[in-house]
This record gives structure tokens, C-alpha cells and sequence, in this order.
């Protein structure tokens, strides 16, 4: 493409970029903004400084990274053979089988998170189940703390994983599988070391993505967390919409924007490898 | 090195036959040559052998042993695929690393016999590049040593030669033979072009329909073809009507070509230049056509020239 029809194209998306900038950019930049200036005093890095001293806040920020972790954990060891029982399937099986891992994106996520509640309460199923086959005499508390909300967030991003990880199994050719069979490796060996190292990259890329979307995560820990597990976006809301303190959220903002971008730079350096370029 | 024996191996699909009622039996060190259209059941037959699919029924021995119900890592057999199936993930080095791996051969003894294969296969210096960066020859290359790295019993051949070019494919098909003849491996190769089975076996299997048309060798399957289907299939036929009311196959070299009034009349239609021979194409008087193949010697006949043709009753082949 040559310079002009590059400055003429430019002219089709100007507005829209306008808007952009506008509508969405500059009020983020505003507000990371907001943590380095201080009315009639200039730049400032005390509100950093402040976070720093309260350890309340890294303990969230920690906190924070712990759920997710475990969710993630957690969506690697449901996804992963979930994926590779898809594969297995017919094409009809496929074909339902995704449909049933999709579905949860077209319910409203308010509406799933409240049915945790209902499977998850003292007097819900699973309890009942437990108490009835006897492996518990009391209810199992899963609600309003870690435990519940690592299971609400694990199935909410399940799809983020199973859908690249499926993808990428199905593009592994069978006679690469058959291929090793007939150097003579055992099934093991076939699993851990063709089967596996080709799907690594989209389990990693998949694993990250739903790391970072736990990271950011605000529903759920809020309805089945009841306020009583502590996690970023949560603390944020307490500091915009009940304190207010503007500019310490928007120093937490900051690093959690630079926690993130960190992760998505190795996201997408992954994602790379897996779609094999 | 073994020798392989099929009794009468079926594998159904539902009520389709991929391959039906198959006998063969392949000597120590021999090469054979499964020749067939497509879909005939190539691929079906060795990956049964190999042990990557069970027969619905029949038997196959390799090295006198009964492996019709073995896996395929208890067979040791050497395969490269239609498709190569390299290890994308692995370098050139790896995936010839991989049989050995699996057989708990490591360290300096592994690595000597790769690089050694990938020597026998003129690939060495490519050991670290990733089978995406290498042409398709080398890609076959690759498959070949990764196949015979482990010293197997039986090499499978699928299509190996199939996705190259007409050079680089005649190129392959001496290296191969000279590869086989220095390993005296038992080879079984698939292909569906006729020149390369003629031109690389011992003996050639015709298959059409999962059925065993004929197991000879080249030039006898050739000359006397065991009916019309393997007539046509191994290069060109014509056919003739013999006294006893029956058909017969004559190739066009067995053909002799004269000037008018030595034979049957016929006119030349088509003159093809094959560099030192020629092929006519010509049509009888009663319209039925007959493909001449001569030495080419400095001048031919032209199209709408009259010749005559005749052929000795000993060149004749009857077939059914
Ligand atoms: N898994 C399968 N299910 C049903 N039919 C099959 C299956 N595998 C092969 N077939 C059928 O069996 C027949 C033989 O297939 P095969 O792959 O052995 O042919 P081929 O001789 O190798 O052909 P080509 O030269 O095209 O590779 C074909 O008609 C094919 O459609
Ligand atoms: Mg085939």
C-alpha cells in the first residue's frame, strides 16, 4: 500500500478513532492520572507511597492472585480431559458437546452466579447429596468464602480454556498419534510426548487468559464471596463508590493494569506458538 | 528381518470390504509392490500389517509369528506414511531420536545411529531444523530414517514418493532401492504409479476392490497379465480376438510396425515422441484402434498415413 491511499483509508476511520480516544481512552488515562497529581501540589507518588504502607492492600492484591491461581488450576484440571474427551466424539457428539460448554456465555453471568447459590447453600443439592450418602453429618459451607468463589469463577471461564484447548486437539492429525504407535511407543509415551507438548501451547495460552480474566474478576467474588472475600475489583468498588478515595484506587488500577499487561505480553507470545506461526 | 504372511485378511467397513479375502506371502529381504487404483484398500492392507487397525477376519504372521492380534509397538515394523506424520514439534534429529527413545536406547549410542540414518538418507546437516522448514523430499527423507533407525523387521512404504515432483521422485525411488538393498530389510511399498512398482520391485501385488488381482513379478504381470483389469492397469493394452473365440493382450513393443500391404492396413491417427521411442496411435480398418510403441530413428509417420501392423501369435496373452 502506498503512502496516499494509507492517509485516505486513515480518513474512513478518523472519526470512529475520535471517538475512541474520547469516549474511552482518555477517561483511563485521567484516571491513572488522578494517582499522580494532587490538587494545587503537582505530581506526587505519595498515593503509591500509601499503598505501600497499608499492607492491607498488597494482602488484597495477593489474595487476589492466590483465587485466581487456584481457579485456574482448578478450569487446567476440568478443561483439560473435557477437551480431549470432545475430541473423542463423533462429530454430532462435537457438536452438542460445545454447544453444552457455550451455553453458559448466553446466560447472563448474574443470573449463573445466583444458581451457585441455589446448588452450592446449606440446603442446596450438593449439601443434601453429601449429608445423604452420609460423608458429612453437617452442611459444607461453599458459600461466602474462598471456596465458592473459586468454584463460580472456575466454571464461569471454563469456556476461556476449553475452546482454544479443543481447537488446538482437534488440528492434531490421528496418524501422528498412529505414527508413534508404530515407532512403538506405548500409550503413555505417545500422551506425554507428542500428544501433550502440542496442545502445551494452548493450554498455556488458554490457562493465562483465564488467569487474567480472574484477576479482574468483580461479580461473582462479590455475590458468592458476600463481601467476605477480599479481591481487587472489590476493593476498588469500595474505594470508588463507600470511602471514596479516587486516587488510592486509582493507584491500585495502575498496577494491576501493569500485573495484567505483563501477563498478556506472555499470553500473547504464546498464543502465537499455538496457532503454529 | 522377517517374513510376512496374510491369510486370507479381511477388514469391513459395515458391509463394505476394504480389503477382502487378501492372501500374500512376502520372502526375507524381499520388495514388494502393492499397485492399485485409488481407494483399493493400499493404505487398509498396511495398516493392518502394521498393527494400527485389526482384520475383521484372517491371519497375518510376521517372522513366522502370529501377530494378528498383537499391538503395534510388539511388531517392530518400520512405517512411513502417505502423509510423512513427522513430529512438528521435534527437529529432524528428535523425531529420528524418537523409536530409540522409546526403545531405551539414549545418550552417545542413540545419537550415533540417528545421525548415522539421517546419513544413510543424505539428510545429514539439517539434524536442528523443524520439519516445517524443509521441502517435501526431505520431509519424505526424514520418515524414512526415523523408519529404519531402529533396525525394523518389515518396512511399510505408503505413497512415499507420491506428493514429489517427476525428478526429485526418480531420484528417491534409486536411493530407496539402494537403501533396501543395503539393509536387506523385507520392504512392502504402496504406490499407485506403475513405472515405480516395475521399476523398484522384486515382485508386484495388483489389488482392485480389496481383492488380490495378481502377485508376480513385474515383467511377468506385465507380459501375462492375469486378467483384463491388471491388463489395463500395468501400462497399455491392446486387445485382440484370438481363433479359440477368446481375447488376447499384445503390448504395444511387441507390435510390428511396416509400410503399406505387410499386415493389417491401418492409418495413423496420433504420433507421440517419447525422446527414443515413439508411440503411434492407430486405427484399424474396422475402426478398432491399436497403440504402437517403436524406436524413434531419425523420421516417423505422420497423421493420416497408411501403415500396416502385424504381431507374432507368441506375444499374444490371453486373458479373461
Ligand atoms: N475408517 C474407515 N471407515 C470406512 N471406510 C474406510 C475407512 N478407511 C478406509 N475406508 C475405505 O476403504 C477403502 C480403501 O481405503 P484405502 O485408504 O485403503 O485406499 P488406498 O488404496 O490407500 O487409496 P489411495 O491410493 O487413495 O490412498 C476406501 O474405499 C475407503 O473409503
Ligand atoms: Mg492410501
Amino acid at each position: 500500500m502506498n503512502r496516499a491511499s494509507r492517509l485516505e483509508g486513515f480518513g474512513f476511520i478518523a472519526p470512529l478513532l475520535v471517538l475512541m480516544v474520547v469516549a474511552f481512552n482518555a477517561p483511563i488515562v485521567y484516571m491513572l492520572g488522578l494517582a499522580f497529581w494532587e490538587k494545587g501540589r503537582g505530581f506526587t507518588l505519595e498515593h503509591y507511597e500509601g499503598l505501600l504502607e497499608a499492607p492491607v492492600y498488597l494482602r488484597v492484591l495477593g489474595n487476589t492472585m492466590r483465587i485466581a491461581l487456584i481457579a485456574t488450576i482448578a478450569n487446567i484440571i476440568i478443561g483439560y480431559p473435557l477437551a480431549h474427551w470432545m475430541r473423542g466424539l463423533g462429530s454430532r457428539g462435537r457438536m452438542i458437546a460445545l454447544a453444552l460448554v457455550v451455553l453458559p456465555f448466553w446466560v447472563s453471568i448474574l443470573v449463573r452466579t445466583y444458581a451457585w447459590i441455589v446448588v452450592l447453600g446449606n440446603g442446596g443439592i450438593v449439601n443434601r447429596a453429601l449429608q445423604w450418602s452420609g460423608l458429612t453429618d453437617a452442611p459444607v459451607s461453599f458459600l461466602y468464602n474462598e471456596l465458592g468463589v473459586t468454584i463460580g469463577m472456575a466454571n464461569v471461564l471454563l469456556p476461556f480454556l476449553v475452546l482454544p484447548l479443543f481447537a488446538a486437539m482437534i488440528r492434531i492429525d490421528d496418524r501422528l498419534l498412529q505414527a508413534a504407535a508404530s515407532l512403538g511407543a506405548p500409550p503413555r509415551t505417545i500422551f506425554w510426548k507428542v500428544y501433550f507438548p502440542l496442545t502445551l501451547p494452548a493450554l498455556a495460552a488458554g490457562a493465562l487468559l483465564v488467569f487474567i480474566l480472574c484477576l479482574g474478576f468483580y461479580v461473582t467474588p462479590a455475590i458468592l464471596g458476600g463481601g467476605r472475600v477480599p479481591m481487587i475489583s472489590n476493593l476498588l468498588d469500595t474505594l470508588i463508590n463507600q470511602i471514596p478515595r479516587w486516587e488510592q484506587a486509582s493507584a491500585i488500577s495502575t498496577i494491576l493494569l501493569i500485573v495484567t499487561l505483563v501477563i498478556f505480553a506472555a499470553y500473547r507470545r504464546l498464543d502465537r506458538k499455538a496457532s503454529g506461526t | 528381518m522377517s517374513d510376512i504372511r496374510l491369510e486370507g485378511v479381511t477388514k469391513r467397513y459395515g458391509t463394505f470390504a476394504a480389503a477382502d479375502q487378501v492372501d500374500l506371502s512376502v520372502t526375507q529381504g524381499e520388495f514388494v509392490t502393492i499397485l492399485g487404483p485409488s481407494g483399493s484398500g493400499k493404505t487398509t492392507l498396511l495398516s493392518l500389517i502394521a498393527g494400527l487397525n485389526r482384520p475383521t477376519s484372517g491371519r497375518i504372521f510376521i517372522g513366522g509369528r502370529d501377530v494378528t492380534n498383537a499391538t503395534a509397538q510388539e511388531r517392530n515394523i518400520g512405517l512411513v506414511f502417505q502423509s510423512y506424520a513427522l513430529f512438528p514439534h521435534m527437529s529432524v534429529l528428535e523425531n529420528v531420536l524418537f523409536p530409540l527413545g522409546v526403545r531405551k536406547i539414549g545418550g552417545a549410542e542413540a545419537d550415533k545411529l540417528a545421525r548415522d540414518a539421517l546419513k544413510l538418507v543424505r539428510l545429514d546437516g539439517l539434524e536442528a531444523r523443524r520439519p516445517s522448514q524443509l521441502s517435501g523430499g526431505q520431509q519424505q527423507r526424514v520418515a524414512l530414517a526415523r523408519a529404519v533407525v531402529f533396525k525394523p523387521d518389515i518396512l511399510l512404504l505408503d505413497e512415499p514418493l507420491g506428493a514429489l515432483d517427476r525428478k526429485l521422485r526418480e531420484e528417491l525411488q534409486v536411493e530407496l532401492k539402494q537403501l533396501q538393498r543395503t539393509l536387506g530389510v523385507t520392504t512392502l511399498l504402496v504406490t499407485h504409479d506403475q513405472e515405480e512398482a516395475l521399476s523398484l520391485s522384486d515382485r508386484i501385488m495388483v489389488l482392485d476392490k480389496g481383492r488380490t488381482q495378481q502377485v508376480a513379478a513385474p515383467t511377468e504381470a506385465y507380459l501375462r497379465p492375469a486378467n483384463r483389469f491388471v491388463a489395463e492397469f500395468l501400462g497399455i493394452a491392446n486387445f485382440v480376438d484370438l481363433p479359440d473365440g477368446r481375447q488376447g493382450v499384445v503390448r504395444p513393443e511387441r507390435v510390428r510396425l511396416a509400410g503399406e500391404g505387410q499386415g493389417k492396413a491401418a492409418r495413423v491417427i496420433e504420433a507421440i515422441y517419447l525422446g527414443q521411442m515413439v508411440r503411434y496411435h492407430l486405427a484399424l480398418d474396422d475402426n478398432r484402434s491399436v497403440v504402437v510403441a517403436v524406436p524413434f530413428l531419425g523420421t516417423a509417420h505422420a497423421p493420416g498415413e497408411r501403415v500396416s501392423v502385424s504381431w507374432e501369435s507368441a506375444d499374444v496373452w490371453p486373458v479373461t
